[in-house]
């Protein structure tokens, strides 16, 4: 028992498909986890926004099962769970903050709280650029591809130091490039998508999200890969009222990190949920596959 | 923004944000690069720096009312940015807090949408989509605003139309964290 899963509220709704690729690419890779049972949601930025002492308490009651689990680490795949769970245990440090939240739980927490990682950085601390490409079995050849990390898997700094430099990591890049494809740098590939505003302040998002399809497309790609996923909602299924904002036609598929190694390694695409995006695969698929029919000919 | 009225000083103002935040706002020198690189600065009527200034200088209502705070996306670019360290997004935050314990929230429907969120989590232990836009129509009488997602939206399944309740006890256990919250926030004179 060392690894426990918190698959975040997204996972059951909007982003279903990221949460079966994850889990299709490390059964390929011979990750397991174990289920955190009864998982809350950590209450993202609206809890945040209204108290750090209820955001942390919501983060905490997940992290005290998973401490009582025995656990080692906790995974996620969300960015902004992430950095809620890791703000939580760090604030906690802090025998004041500790016992203020304390009091808003059931019990008091387990003095040691397990530390929580991405699943991204699971997979390339554990397995390493060469492993992976060594499992994979259909490269993703021809395709060019940008990677779109978001705000908040690298950070904020103090918290996040070990996933590399805050506004250029390059873990997302190894793992694509072990996998075959042709990864741009993308410049803006830290910058905010305009977050959950998309709702109460659509344009404040459309804008945001649109000059990131702007700059992607401009690049000539032919995907933008994300790891989050209210960004990858924010770029997909409000693609067309970004391009409204901007006066443009995007037409940029966007996938999740997860679909493109679970492509790699060979995974049946209905098992990666591409199906879900709503701007079509089919451009990048087709692309992929020709290059692939090529090699196998030449 | 108006022109900076100093006859509203107020020090305490300036201290309880240092305290509250943990960070040093006389440190700000001004450079402006936090706003420099803020991505909601567009829809800012006080830049994040000018917020800092206000703080300096104990402007309380004008920072407190600014509806920058609650444009604010948490980014936290303002603090990877700042030369002296300081964390800008936390205080922005702190800012929040204050505003709201204030009954100062200038930009009400960002703070519907972020309690209809939380009111999904109170009762289900978790969130989920459909309602949190349900409890968010209610609330700021809008109708959804996001109809032309809808076709894609519902083709391609991303709303979940089911409320994911936390199992075992989950969602109860969540309630009662958010009932203690609410009744200590009342208890010490915040708003919840
Ligand atoms: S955290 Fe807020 S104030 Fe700071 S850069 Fe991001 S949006 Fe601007
Ligand atoms: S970056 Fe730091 S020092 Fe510069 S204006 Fe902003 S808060 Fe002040």
């Amino acid at each position: 028992m060392s690894i426990v899963y918190y698959p975040g509220c997204s996972a059951a709704g909007t982003s279903s498909d990221y949460e079966k690729s994850t889990q299709a690419v490390c059964d390929a890779l011979g990750m397991s986890f174990t289920p955190l049972p009864d998982w809350n949601c950590c209450g993202s930025t609206p809890a945040h926004a209204t108290s750090t002492e209820l955001s942390a308490a919501l983060s905490v009651r997940n992290l005290d099962i998973a401490a009582k689990m025995g656990a080692e680490k906790v995974a996620t795949p969300c960015p902004s769970c992430l950095s809620n769970l890791r703000l939580a245990k760090k604030r906690m440090e802090k025998p004041e903050f500790r016992a203020r939240v304390d009091e808003l739980l059931d019990e008091a927490s387990s003095a040691e709280l397990p530390q929580t990682y991405s699943v991204m950085q699971l997979i390339y601390e554990k397995y390493g650029s060469e492993f992976v490409a060594h499992r994979v079995q259909r490269p993703l050849k021809g395709l060019k591809v940008a990677c779109y990390y978001g705000c908040l898997m690298s950070r904020p700094a103090d918290i996040m130091a070990d996933f590399g430099h805050p506004e250029n990591p390059q873990v997302m890049e190894s793992l694509l490039r072990a996998c075959g494809a042709e990864v741009v740098e993308f410049p803006l590939k830290t910058e905010c998508c305009g977050a959950s505003h998309g709702i109460p302040e659509r344009q404040l998002t459309a804008n945001l999200s649109g000059k990131i399809l702007e700059t992607a497309q401009n690049m000539g790609i032919d995907a933008l890969v994300a790891a989050c996923p209210l960004c990858q909602m924010n770029l997909d299924l409000r693609q067309k009222q970004a391009g409204k904002a901007m006066g443009k036609e995007f037409a940029l598929p966007v996938f999740y990190y997860t679909q493109m190694m679970g492509m790699a390694f060979g995974i049946k695409l209905s098992a990666l949920g591409l199906n879900k995006l709503v701007v079509s695969p089919e451009p990048v698929l087709k692309k992929w596959q020709a290059a692939l029919k090529e090699g196998v000919c030449e | 923004m108006d022109a900076i009225n100093l006859s509203h000083k107020d020090a305490a103002f300036t201290r309880a944000v240092a305290t509250r935040s943990g960070q040093s706002v006389t440190a700000c020198y001004q450079c402006g690069n936090c706003t420099a690189g803020c991505p909601a600065g567009f829809t800012y009527d006080m830049p994040v720096s000018q917020i800092m200034r206000g703080v300096q200088l104990g402007l309380k209502d004008q920072v407190l009312n600014a509806k920058s705070l609650w444009m604010c996306l948490s980014c936290s670019t303002c603090t990877l940015r700042c030369p002296n360290d300081i964390d800008v997004a936390g205080i922005m935050e702190t800012l929040r807090h204050m505003a709201r314990e204030q009954g100062q929230v200038s930009v009400p429907k960002v703070n519907k949408f972020w309690m209809s969120f939380l009111d999904t989590v109170r009762i289900f232990g978790r969130s989920y989509e459909i309602g949190v836009m349900a409890l968010y129509m209610m609330r700021s009488l809008r109708v959804f605003t996001d109809v032309d997602l809808a076709p894609d939206a519902l083709s391609k399944q991303k709303l979940g139309l089911m409320p994911h309740v936390t199992p075992n006890g989950g969602a109860e256990a969540v309630g009662r964290i958010m009932q203690r919250f609410k009744e200590r926030a009342d208890r010490e004179g915040g708003a919840a």
